[in-house]
């Protein structure tokens, strides 16, 4: 009950502040629903008990990617932006990709008749408090299983780093 | 609809009263440990200049802060004509959120923890409190004003930078103990019998300054310089709104300090607590009357400067604080003499400990405070990225070499300090070549130093 | 009992939203905003499938995917600082150095 209380709640506030985000005229006001459309989804990892991931989310994701953002809209003038239209004139092509996406998903249901999965098996807190801890077990995952993605996936940050370096660099 | 949602709520209530009165009672009570907090450091502040400080609210100023919240809570609240009104309503509240929050995943003693035993415990800490952030830049820039923008982009190019640094001091602590989770980290430490800051000093100085910078403290509090910004990002907030960015402020100097002090000072346990088994040195064990002694010294001070007061309500105020620290000094005292009492001895003791090392945290501070003048901004950030950083990851690099070195040679406790006692001083041999090879760098062109159009 | 399906609607929500922020606003930044939450929503996906089958390898993938999102912000905002120093703008249909 507990369960799915949280689910619909993070859920609500994941849509609504997402929506909010792609409407707002303001770009700051966007970045702030942003904010909160992430914080709802780490909701929802905490919901499904991946707490590292809820973790890495609020640190990486919030404290980190968000704070560049907020900091570059900051850098770039608001001011003029603020007058000009927010939309271009693609309302039609969005509208298709939407349904179309929607349409296949309903598609996907509706051929497999019944929602995939019987459920996620609901947890007692005593049942829950035996759960393998979720750091150990996705730290050992990532340094066992997964040692050489997580090397290239850091060589792919160096390369972005480098990469931001350069681009943002002013030219002398 | 209605039944589940009370139904739900029933069963949130029946799981989790104690933390959520746990968490009510923070919240009601950080206010005044942080106006105290306040005081403190002003009366220090004072002392440090040869001055008195506040005086006049209650004897020796002792009930300035309660004065200056009624104040701070009557005064105007101000809205500049252009702010934007939501963003300008919810920068506060984000930054002293953020900053209540963190607290809960604390471990003040090892019976109080608001959230108990979570699995990723100081990552929820820092995490969380990084989120104060938000507050600051969105509060600087809703303001509509260039000083707290200024104060805002400052701030999040600060707390951007030096969170690297202070992130890499962590791991190189949580190195020596393998898991999260605070409780555990405080007890790794009880079983290794030395705290970490003896294993990872490089690490504790990392993290002590980046700390500093992230709580935006002098000398690094370019965001709110007051010569140069007037009060940067919290310029525009009066009243009420201001005293919330204030107390986040010092709600998050308290949560840096308890990270500090349990990753690197042994959280709530007693210094050598783990000697007096050994044979000889038993006579360790008189730490435990220090918290007594303690109190009896405050008690015995306010007990002798009672005559010393104006008038009689000031004396019998004085009075009751004397009496308050006796108390406070016998239910110390009790775990340690009273048999029935002994289980409430980690509780008790625990507590005082760990409030004890954040309070000299904080002490060290505000003494840095008032000794050392503010740092320019491209020093500031020139500190961060060309030594810090590059210092704390090759910290972190050597303190796992040290340790693999420990466990070939099946090192333990205080044994470890072969190991990484030669690793810190390796470290601190190439932080000196990195100030070397800095110097060399930017002696010619320091005065014409790159000014960022963020610098201010 | 909470279905797979309820994460699935969600995940989906939040993915068509960030195509539409994607296809329809001008401002480059909101685009790159809204390609994180299109991100995001493939994560919700994942998790809720390593919850399913018990295994952790659908959140390792997530981070994965998370520093993903971090290079790719950092390098998508490289180039709005870039070019919006050379050419005064963030909207993305007068990014038209190459077409005339």
């Amino acid at each position: 009950m507990l369960d799915k209380a949280l689910f619909y709640f993070f859920a609500g506030i994941a849509v609504v502040s997402a929506v909010l985000m792609v409407t707002r005229r303001n770009v700051v006001h966007s970045a702030i629903f942003l904010i909160t459309a992430l914080l709802a989804t780490a909701g929802i990892f905490l919901q499904l008990r991946a707490e590292f991931l809820f973790i890495v989310q609020i640190i990486l994701y919030v404290g980190g990617i968000m704070v560049l953002f907020v900091f570059v809209i900051m850098l770039v003038n608001l001011d003029v932006a603020l007058q000009q239209i927010q939309f271009a004139r693609q309302k039609w092509v969005a509208l298709f990709v939407a349904l179309a996406l929607a349409g296949q998903v309903g598609l996907m249901f509706w051929t497999s008749g019944k929602m995939p999965g019987q459920g996620l098996p609901v947890l007692t807190a005593a049942a829950a408090a035996k759960l393998p801890p979720n750091s150990e077990t996705v730290a050992r995952s990532l340094f066992e299983s997964y040692l050489l993605p997580f090397e290239i996936a850091s060589v792919l940050l160096l390369v972005a780093m480098i990469g931001a370096v350069v681009m943002a660099k002013k030219r002398a | 609809m209605m039944t589940s949602i009370f139904q739900a709520t029933i069963e949130f209530l029946k799981a989790f009263w104690a933390p959520l009165l746990c968490g009510v009672a923070i919240v009601a009570v950080l206010p005044l440990i942080v106006g105290y907090i306040v005081l403190v450091e002003r009366k220090l502040m004072a002392d440090m200049q040869a001055r008195l400080g506040p005086m006049r609210v209650g004897p020796h100023g002792l009930l300035q802060p309660i004065a200056d919240a009624v104040k701070l809570l009557i005064k105007e609240d101000i809205i500049p004509d252009n702010a934007d009104k939501l963003v300008f309503w919810l920068a506060p509240v984000l930054s002293v959120g953020a900053a209540l929050l963190s607290l809960a995943g604390l471990a003040i003693g090892p019976a109080f923890q608001i959230a108990q035993d979570i699995n990723i415990g100081i990552l929820f800490v820092v995490g969380v409190s990084a989120l104060g952030i938000f507050g600051i830049v969105l509060g600087g820039w809703a303001s509509n004003s260039h000083y707290s923008l200024m104060g805002a982009l400052r701030s999040s190019a600060q707390l951007v930078s030096y969170e690297t640094a202070a992130g890499m001091a962590l791991v190189s602590a949580l190195l020596f103990t393998g898991t999260l989770n605070i409780k555990s980290i405080v007890e790794a430490q009880n079983k290794e019998g030395i705290w970490f800051v003896m294993l990872a000093p490089v690490a504790f100085f990392t993290y002590l300054v980046a700390s500093i910078a992230e709580t935006n403290r002098a000398p690094f509090d370019l965001p709110e310089a007051e010569s140069e910004l007037v009060a940067g990002y919290m310029t525009e907030f009066s009243g009420f709104r201001w005293s919330l960015y204030f107390l986040a402020e010092y709600a998050n100097m308290i949560v840096v300090a308890s990270v500090a002090t349990t990753l690197f000072l042994g959280g709530w346990l007693r210094p050598f607590a783990k000697f007096h088994e050994l044979p000889g040195f038993h006579w360790l064990n008189f730490l435990d009357f220090v918290p007594l002694l303690l109190m009896v010294v405050v008690g015995v001070y306010c007990v002798q400067r009672v005559p010393k007061q104006p008038t009689r309500v000031q004396q019998l105020f004085m009075l009751v604080v004397a009496g308050l620290c006796f108390v406070l000094g016998l239910v110390l005292l009790a775990p340690v003499v009273v048999p029935i009492a002994k289980p409430f001895y980690a509780g008790i003791h625990g507590g005082f400990w760990f409030i004890f090392k954040v309070s000299l945290y904080i002490y060290f501070f505000m003494w840095l405070r008032f000794t050392i003048p503010r740092y320019r901004f491209d020093q500031l950030m020139r500190l961060g990225w060309h030594f810090l950083i590059p210092l704390s990851i090759i910290n972190v690099l050597l303190v796992g070499v040290a340790l693999i070195a420990g466990s070939y040679l099946n090192l333990h406790g205080w044994g470890l300090l072969l190991v990484t006692t030669p690793a810190a001083i390796v470290t601190l041999i190439v932080a000196f070549l990195i100030l070397a090879m800095e110097k060399e760098r930017n002696a010619p062109q320091d005065q014409a130093a790159e000014s960022d159009f963020y610098a201010g | 009992m909470l279905p797979i399906g309820h994460y699935l609607f969600l995940s989906l929500a939040l993915f068509i939203i960030g195509v539409v922020g994607v296809v329809t606003r001008r401002n480059v930044i909101v685009v790159l905003m809204s390609i994180e939450l299109i991100l995001n929503a493939v994560n919700i996906n994942l998790v809720a499938f390593s919850r399913l089958y018990g295994d952790v390898a659908g959140q390792v993938f997530a981070l994965f995917i998370i520093a993903d999102a971090a290079a790719e912000a950092a390098v998508g905002l490289g180039i709005i600082i870039a070019f919006f120093r050379n050419r005064e703008t963030v909207l993305a249909d007068e990014m038209d150095l190459l077409k005339w």
